[in-house]
């Protein structure tokens, strides 16, 4: 099988500036790869980088060194050293992610959010909306709310949203931080459908899941990051 | 809609395959007011349906920089060359005044922050809107009436304010009236001055999220100034960070939100008011 | 001229012929050269003071001082009239200061200085029409300032002339000028054709005579030389129409030209008579006979 993302001696730190100029090391030559329809986890302690490497692999954090080489559309792109133009493009066709939180936009509905990913593809809006419909009746989100802005949802409800968000496109790869966080057990289960038929479909998937459960059902591979701590400092 | 100006609707970050060119492309630029640096040696390219956020406190040169790149002050030195709807590539301030004028009331558009620069405000809302399509040589008075309708519409404004004069409207209406003014004509990159500086906190949002949406739906590519990072979070692609007239980071915009690198940057991202 | 000159300079040793010296007058001359060569584009001039005030005609006054000469015989009408103070004091100005022969005929006038009309006697070859103009600058209405409205004259930029016309329809359902309607001249300037009634118009286009335009105040001086193209802007669908009228004129029965509004007493009586006096008189002289003038007989 594949392997659409091969991460190689990843480093990241933190200079904080405005505490003069301290250096917080938090990956220190981190390599791991995705296969296509398998599901990895990042494993470790809290505090261990773990969000650090997914943000790393989205674009969202600099890196220090190292390569994150991504099969984007054929073309080995290193996202590590990628324009922004190519971060954006790599986002849209290539690279999804369902991050922790919901980033609430004013006044766009729930629907709308969710189909929003697949109308920046340039799909047909009557299908993105009837997809978007599947998907959050799927993740029991009662049919209400769905013509509301989730400014207003509880946290399991705008995590589902998310959710939804993500799962909507066929990235051939998908960073998952902590979906299931905030999801009672029968919207857990979906979830752990919803990944499974991703991996099916011969998604590659990256995730940091809390839940021993979801970790259990979901993990072909554990990625331990402990094994990429940086030396402590002295 | 007249066909010139329907033309580039719909490549909105289509990406690699369909426009592989900028539309824009500033070398160098720099502007000083005597010994006093405006901004200085700026160079970035800008893509169709991209938007690029400029911040930086007031004096950091955003505002010189726009000025420069819209044509509207001369820079001291450096070029901006623009990629023309017959994708032939122009030095703006080689062309003619004429040509140069004639560009920023069709193919472009300028969102003033105070919307009473950007308006006509003794004519009535329908005319704001209709005087780029008149200037163009529209002469048909039921369609122009029309087409200002739809639009006052796209920026929810009620029909039955296109006779009033903008004096009457409110500060969030002015401005999306201005908004509409300046998208009649389909411009392919429009320039946007701190377009949410004066308003409410809850009128901000509606804005924004107008913006926002017409901006991806017509694939607008857009330069927007703004010391308000929110505002540059919920609309850009890309930003860049300006202090003493330099660019002190520039790069995607959650990148530069979420891991600043230059100690100004983390200065700024670090002094945002959590609510 | 240089002997006639001496000659009135001799009768009337405090004026100069035509009051303006010579030097003022050729500058003028230059400018009025300018403006025939350039339809319609307005010619800053240095305007000068005369012995009457602004709004009166100091810009007409000072071009036709600077085209008069002693063979001209000139007319001077008001809204039309010969008859009304303003033109009666330019006409005896003139006369006293050139000694020119002057007339009420518009076919006897060489020079025709004019506030507010065209006379309806279509002009000829050789006539001159003076217009005094209050405001000269078209774009005025929606720019005020003078260095945009010049850049946008140079560059062509005239969509805001339609803004106006637009505002019009969207206030009153139709075009509502109905004075100073903008025109543009060979295809280039849009020019303002000082407050003459609309209905006046067509009778700028291609016409045969030399039509020049003073701004005395406004410092201004603009021509449109015989047989130009003189087009009224409007819209596709609403397309420029003169003034109509219900009746013919009430003294001479004329049809198609413009009337004014007469108040006969204070019980709401009034009639509609031609506008140009020297028409209807000639007209009434002929035999025409109007609504009033029948029931006087």
């Amino acid at each position: 099988m594949a392997t659409p993302l091969v991460v190689s001696e990843l480093c990241k730190s933190f200079t904080m500036h405005l505490r003069d100029g301290i250096r917080l090391p938090v990956v220190d030559k981190a390599r791991f790869a995705l296969q296509a329809g398998e599901c990895a986890v990042l494993g470790g302690p809290s505090g261990a980088g773990k969000s650090s490497i997914l943000k790393m692999l989205y674009g969202n954090y600099a890196v220090d060194s190292g390569q994150i080489i991504i099969d984007h559309h054929g073309t080995l792109t290193d996202m590590a050293a990628a324009s922004p133009r190519d971060v954006l493009a790599i986002r849209r066709d290539t690279l999804g992610y369902v991050s922790q939180f919901l980033r609430v936009v004013p006044r766009v509905s729930a629907l709308d959010i969710v189909a929003e990913p697949l109308l920046a593809r340039g799909r047909d809006r009557a299908e993105a909306l009837a997809r978007s419909r599947d998907l959050l009746s799927r993740l029991n989100l009662p049919e209400r709310l769905w013509d509301l802005p989730p400014a207003t949802f509880s946290g399991g409800e705008q995590q589902r949203v998310n959710i939804a968000r993500g799962f909507i496109t066929r990235h051939p790869i998908l960073l998952l931080d902590e979906p299931t966080a905030s999801l009672d057990a029968t919207n857990r289960a979906v979830v752990i459908d919803m990944i499974a038929e991703k991996k099916a479909a011969g998604v590659a998937l990256l995730g940091i899941f809390h839940d021993q459960d979801v970790r259990e059902a979901v993990a072909d591979q554990i990625i331990d990051v402990t094994d990429f701590a940086p030396a402590k400092a002295a | 809609m007249t066909s010139p100006y329907s033309a580039a609707k719909g490549d909105a970050m289509t990406g690699q395959t369909m426009s592989d060119e900028p539309l824009l492309r500033v070398a160098g630029l720099s502007k000083s007011y005597g010994a006093r640096v405006g901004c200085d040696d700026v160079s970035f390219d800008l893509w169709p349906g991209e938007v690029l956020a400029v911040v930086g406190e007031s004096g950091s040169g955003k505002t010189t920089l726009l000025n420069c790149v819209s044509t509207r002050l001369l820079p001291t030195s450096g070029a901006v060359s623009y990629r023309m709807r017959d994708d032939s590539w122009r030095e703006l301030y080689r062309m003619g005044e004429a040509e140069r004028r004639f560009l920023m009331r069709t193919d472009w558009g300028f969102v003033h922050q105070n919307p009473a620069d950007g308006l006509r405000m003794t004519v009535s809302a329908g005319a704001n809107v209709g005087e780029r399509l008149m200037a163009v040589g529209d002469r048909h008075y039921g369609n122009i009436r029309a087409t200002a309708v739809d639009w006052l519409g796209r920026v929810e404004i009620a029909e039955d304010r296109v006779d009033d004069q903008p004096r009457a409207f409110s500060g969030g209406m002015r401005q999306r009236l201005q908004i509409a003014r300046n998208l009649v004509t389909h411009p392919r990159l429009i320039f946007m001055d701190e377009p949410t500086g004066g308003l409410d906190v809850s009128v901000q949002a509606r804005l924004l999220d107008l913006v926002r949406g017409l901006v991806s739906e017509l694939g607008l590519a857009a330069i927007v100034v703004t010391h308000d990072l929110a505002v540059a979070r919920l609309l850009s692609h890309r930003m860049m960070v300006m202090k003493d007239g330099h660019v002190v980071e520039h790069g995607l915009t959650d990148r530069v939100l979420d891991d600043p690198q230059a100690p100004y940057t983390q200065l700024l991202v670090s002094s945002i008011l959590q609510v | 001229m240089s002997d006639s000159v001496a000659a009135s300079l001799a009768e009337a040793p405090s004026y100069n012929f035509a009051y303006l010296d010579e030097q003022t007058k050729r500058m003028i001359r230059r400018a009025i050269l300018k403006g025939i060569a350039i339809p319609g584009y307005q010619v800053p001039f240095a305007s000068r003071e005369m012995p009457m005030p602004y709004g009166w005609g100091t810009g007409g006054v000072q071009v036709t001082a600077s085209v008069i000469g002693p063979d001209d015989v000139l007319k001077v009408i008001d809204q039309g009239a010969d008859d009304t103070t303003n033109a009666v004091s330019i006409r005896a100005f003139f006369q006293k200061v050139a000694r020119v022969a002057v007339t009420t005929e518009t076919a006897r006038a060489t020079i025709i200085q004019t506030r507010h009309r065209i006379p309806e006697h279509p002009l000829t070859e050789g006539q001159v029409l003076v217009y005094q103009v209050p405001i000269p600058e078209p774009l005025r209405f929606l720019e005020p300032r003078e260095t945009e409205t010049r850049k946008m004259h140079a560059l062509e930029e005239y969509g805001l002339m339609h803004v106006k016309l637009y505002e019009d329809i969207a206030r009153h359902g139709h075009i509502a000028t109905t004075y100073a309607y903008p025109v543009k001249v060979e295809g280039r300037y849009v020019m303002d054709p000082s407050p003459t009634p609309k209905f006046d118009n067509p009778k700028m286009h291609r016409s045969p005579a030399l039509q020049l335009f003073g701004a005395g105040r406004e410092k201004r001086i603009y021509a449109i030389p015989p047989y130009c193209d003189v087009v009224s802007l409007d819209f596709e669908d609403h397309p420029f129409k003169v003034q109509a009228f219900d009746k013919p004129c009430a003294l001479c029965g004329a049809e198609n030209v413009y009337l004014d509004e007469v108040i006969l007493d204070d019980r709401g009586g009034h009639m509609f008579v031609c506008s140009d006096t020297d028409f209807c008189e000639k007209r009434r002289d002929a035999g025409h006979v109007g609504e009033m003038t029948e029931a006087a007989e």
